[in-house]
């Protein structure tokens, strides 16, 4: 539940699930997103202008010309919602190739966690991730959690360009990098397959919180055959 | 499809569409976009009898050299700049701002520059031939999302004009002078409390300067460092237009209109909605100082702003 609703500048209401990140906390968050992105469909809600569920927060912006911070803040404390409640989730499966050439930064992970490659790929690929977040960039999903025996941090010097369909790890979190894009995530592999279609214009983001994610490993062959 | 165009004999450095913006997709990373200056955005269509909301084309310092092809239009430029009208007979006549013009087939709008701000609006009446993506024909160059593929504008290309609805075109003209005052109005952030007593006093009282990086995403300051005493790393969450960040460096820096939707520097503060035109016009170099005001304040401010702007769209002679 929201522990605490402030106010983020004068035209956003910032939600505060309390400080933990796991899977629960962010379902409710998406809970939430759910139930208001419902309200702002049937135009039961004036003014907001876009709402952002993140690990443990949720934003919502609005338009200052047709509500206000105390009227939004009113109508989110009243909002009848369902706990524990499960949150409908697609299951998506997305092939990564972790040749050298795609998966950048094995050597520092190999490095930093002692481990091999294949006990790396090996932790990685058993396991299903789940949706935290879609955003910073176009279409990008925060997966998680990653096996405890390859979380690494952030490389101290980001790249300046991280390649379109990178892979990365980075503390219990996984990403893809959707476009071209500047970044410090750890690359262990490379996606042919496209997680935003503009043209898809009524379900552009593939990956979308709280849906399911496993990756498989493919070849540089099957990758390029892939590759569209 | 009409057959009445802009030929972009020079593109700019930054030309692109822009309306009122893109809303409802911040879960899916598509940020907001849209006239980064939107007093300005509204100003240059009612200047030509345009919706208030329709699309512009917008320039950045040098911006485009268009010739007119196959018709007649009204347009207008909003902005502090400095643009010149080429005519037929080779003339050439000095552009003012806030005013609307005729162009004949085969002349030239050539806008120069801007003087001390970034940004600059040409309207033509009637509108472009655009298709919406999402509601909006905001071009966001990040993403490839908008007209002409998400690009900026290049050499040679066409920019097609609708017919207009309007019969006998009125001289407009409205009285208004750019405001160039260097205090950003804010609301404390979130993560105030993750800066030290010195930082936040230094925050408030000294200046800060516009540094090269800028752009539509955001605008980097220097100026003294910003001292974190909690962690300079938060746990990523959602972002609005004008929050100002401080990453790990200490320097604080002022998301714009294309910003990402999520990420993980603490905000030190919000730039109030009044405040949000100005703080995109301030160009590289410019010296600024925040001032802080609660919310009740802020929105009494941003109805201020609200009137004077329905006072210049009202105004016309």
């Amino acid at each position: 539940m929201i522990k605490n609703i402030s106010n983020l500048g004068d035209a956003a209401v910032y939600c505060d699930f309390g400080p933990e990140v796991n899977e629960t906390v962010n379902s409710n968050v998406i809970n939430y997103f759910n139930h208001l992105t419902d309200l702002v469909n049937k135009e039961k809600i004036q003014g907001i202008n876009n709402l952002t569920p993140s690990y443990n927060k949720l934003i919502i912006s609005f338009d200052l010309s047709l509500t206000n911070f105390v009227n939004l803040k009113e109508t989110i404390q009243n909002l009848n919602i369902e706990k524990n409640i499960k949150i409908k989730n697609k299951k998506i499966e997305i092939p990564v190739c972790c040749d050298n050439e795609y998966g950048l930064d094995f050597d520092r992970l190999s490095k930093k966690l002692n481990l091999s490659k294949e006990e790396i790929l090996k932790f990685f690929f058993e396991k299903e991730y789940f949706c935290y977040m879609t955003g910073f960039i176009a279409g990008m999903p925060f997966l998680g959690d990653i096996n405890e025996k390859i979380r690494c941090n952030r490389l101290e010097t980001p790249r300046v360009k991280v390649p379109k369909g990178s892979v990365g790890i980075t503390e219990q979190f996984s990403n893809i990098y959707t476009f071209e894009s500047p970044g410090g995530w750890n690359i262990i592999g490379n996606t042919p397959k496209k997680l935003f279609k503009k043209l898809n214009l009524k379900d552009p983001a593939l990956v979308k919180p709280g849906d399911k994610v496993s990756f498989y490993q493919i070849s540089k062959e099957e990758y390029l055959k892939l590759n569209d | 499809m009409t057959d009445t165009y802009f030929e972009i004999l020079r593109p700019g450095i930054n030309t692109t569409m822009q309306d009122a913006g893109r809303n409802h997709l911040y879960h899916i990373g598509v940020t907001i976009s849209g006239a980064i200056d939107q007093r300005n955005y509204k100003l240059a269509n009612s200047l030509t009898d345009n919706k208030l909301n329709d699309t512009v084309i917008e320039f950045a310092y040098q911006g485009p050299l268009l010739r007119l092809n196959n018709g007649k239009i009204n347009f207008a430029i909003t902005g502090d700049i400095f643009f010149n009208i080429i005519r037929n007979n080779s003339m050439i006549e000095e552009g003012k701002c806030y005013q609307n013009y005729i162009l004949n087939d085969g002349e030239q709008i050539d806008v120069i520059s801007t003087k001390k701000s970034i940004y600059g609006y040409l309207s033509v009446n009637g509108g472009f031939e655009l298709e919406e993506m999402w509601k909006s024909c905001s071009i966001n160059t990040k993403a490839q999302i908008g007209p002409n593929n998400g690009k900026k504008y290049s050499i040679n290309e066409k920019i097609f004009i609708k017919k207009s609805t309007i019969k006998n075109i009125k001289y407009k003209k409205i009285v208004y002078k750019n405001s160039f005052d260097n205090i950003v109005r804010v609301i404390k952030g979130t993560n105030f409390n993750y800066f030290s007593s010195e930082a936040q006093n230094i925050f408030f009282k000294e200046e800060y300067s516009v540094t090269r990086l800028v752009d539509r995403m955001g605008m980097r300051l220097d100026g003294p460092n910003l001292e974190n005493i909690i962690n300079t790393n938060i746990k990523s969450e959602g972002l609005i237009r004008g929050t100002i960040q401080v990453p790990a460096d200490g320097k604080p820096i002022i998301l714009l209109s294309d910003h990402g939707t999520i990420g993980g520097y603490p905000k030190i503060a919000v730039v109030i909605s009044a405040d949000l035109d100005k703080v995109a016009q301030f160009s590289p170099g410019t010296k600024i100082r925040f001032e802080e005001v609660n919310l009740v304040e802020a929105e009494k401010l941003f109805n201020s702003y609200t009137e004077e702007t329905n006072k210049y769209l009202n105004e016309h002679s």
